[in-house]
């Protein structure tokens, strides 16, 4: 636990550290798992301890994204302001973005295969 | 005894901040599995509404319950980072389809970003709130940050990116299904795309393989609207 703790506190770590130096617009939890990728595409194989803890931690994903929720508490004036139009615009602009995209990756995917059966 | 004293520990000790946060949690898991996974019962979505209800009952400010809330979500920097475990299991799979999958985040990018702006320039929505909602699809930290730089206002654009993740973790199952578009990849990268974090924690339900391109595209999907947001905002002034 404590050794896969270590590896991605400091990831995110070293993340926020070249995010911020460089003045990135990523932030560092992001580039730190496209570092830690990275790491592990390069040793070619995952510590045991992550192999055993990081699917037990992120079985519970949701429960980190319940604190910034509620925050819906917060700012409950300012969307109660915009009301219908905001629930017309995030739902249709969410639909939208995960049907055309899927759309599209199915088809690039087949051409792939074709090609490369080919 | 000091009953008043008891309930105003209950409202701002930090401790009792991170355990209501885990209680709504579990009821949540519980009621999900109960309703046997059934997509309105999403724990993200019931857990929130379990601690919504909390909050309002005992009269606890967002700020109070922060105290402790924020040691609960100081916990996604480090997940964020171990999305990186699953990913690296699908070598194979993401080294085959590097190509289309670049194309379709980059798509999906620049789709989050006009989709949500143009629609909301359609029902009239004044310019801030457009500005506000550039940042849609992506993840919190990059959604406040871009809508700052923009004009934009950040604590807006973060409930955008929480009300969408929660409506698209709902929906993708059933849309999907309803498709017959069932591969673990094509579904894991749009969720990414649309409903980053969120819709990642619901894919992991479904596979490891979907919540490992969920993660990825997420991550670069970020990096893209990063970039467009800047470029773009400038058409709305």
């Amino acid at each position: 636990m404590i050794e896969t703790l270590l590896w991605l506190v400091g990831y995110q770590l070293a993340g926020e550290l070249i995010s911020r130096s460089f003045s990135l617009p990523l932030p560092g939890p992001v580039l730190g798992m496209l570092l830690l990728f990275c790491t592990l595409a390069a040793r070619k194989s995952v510590p045991d301890s992550m192999k055993l803890n990081v699917p037990r931690f992120l079985s519970h994903l949701s429960l980190l994204f319940i604190p910034a929720g509620a925050a819906v508490l917060a700012y409950r004036d300012l969307l109660a302001g915009f009301g219908w139009q905001l629930l017309v615009v995030l739902a249709a602009s969410t639909t939208l973005t995960l049907l055309l995209p899927g759309l599209l990756l199915k088809l690039l995917l087949a051409r792939h295969r074709h090609k490369e059966e080919a | 005894m000091n009953l008043m004293a008891a309930v105003e520990v209950m409202r701002t000790s930090p401790l009792s901040g991170v355990f209501v946060t885990l209680l709504a949690y579990k009821l949540a898991v519980l009621f999900n599995r109960r309703c046997k996974g059934h997509p309105l019962s999403n724990p993200v979505l019931i857990g929130v509404l379990l601690l919504l209800g909390w909050l309002l009952a005992t009269g606890t400010s967002y700020r109070d319950y922060m105290k402790g809330g924020v040691m609960v979500q100081m916990l996604l920097g480090p997940a964020t980072v171990a999305l990186a475990v699953p990913l690296y299991g699908n070598l194979s799979r993401l080294k085959r389809a590097a190509g289309p999958l670049a194309i379709t985040i980059v798509f999906g990018g620049l789709l989050g970003i006009i989709s949500a702006v143009g629609i909301g320039w359609l029902l009239q929505l004044p310019q801030q709130v457009l500005l506000s909602l550039t940042t849609r699809a992506v993840t919190t930290p990059i959604a406040m940050s871009v809508s700052q730089g923009v004009g934009g206002i950040p604590e807006l654009s973060a409930m955008f990116v929480i009300l969408s993740g929660i409506f698209g973790a709902v929906i993708v199952k059933p849309l999907f299904s309803l498709l017959g578009m069932g591969d673990d990849m094509v579904l894991g990268t749009a969720t990414g795309i649309s409903a980053h974090g969120i819709g990642t924690a619901r894919v992991f339900q479904l596979s490891e393989t979907a919540g490992a391109f969920a993660g990825l595209a997420m991550g670069l999907n970020g990096v893209v609207t990063a970039i467009l947001v800047p470029l773009l905002a400038p058409l709305l002034h």
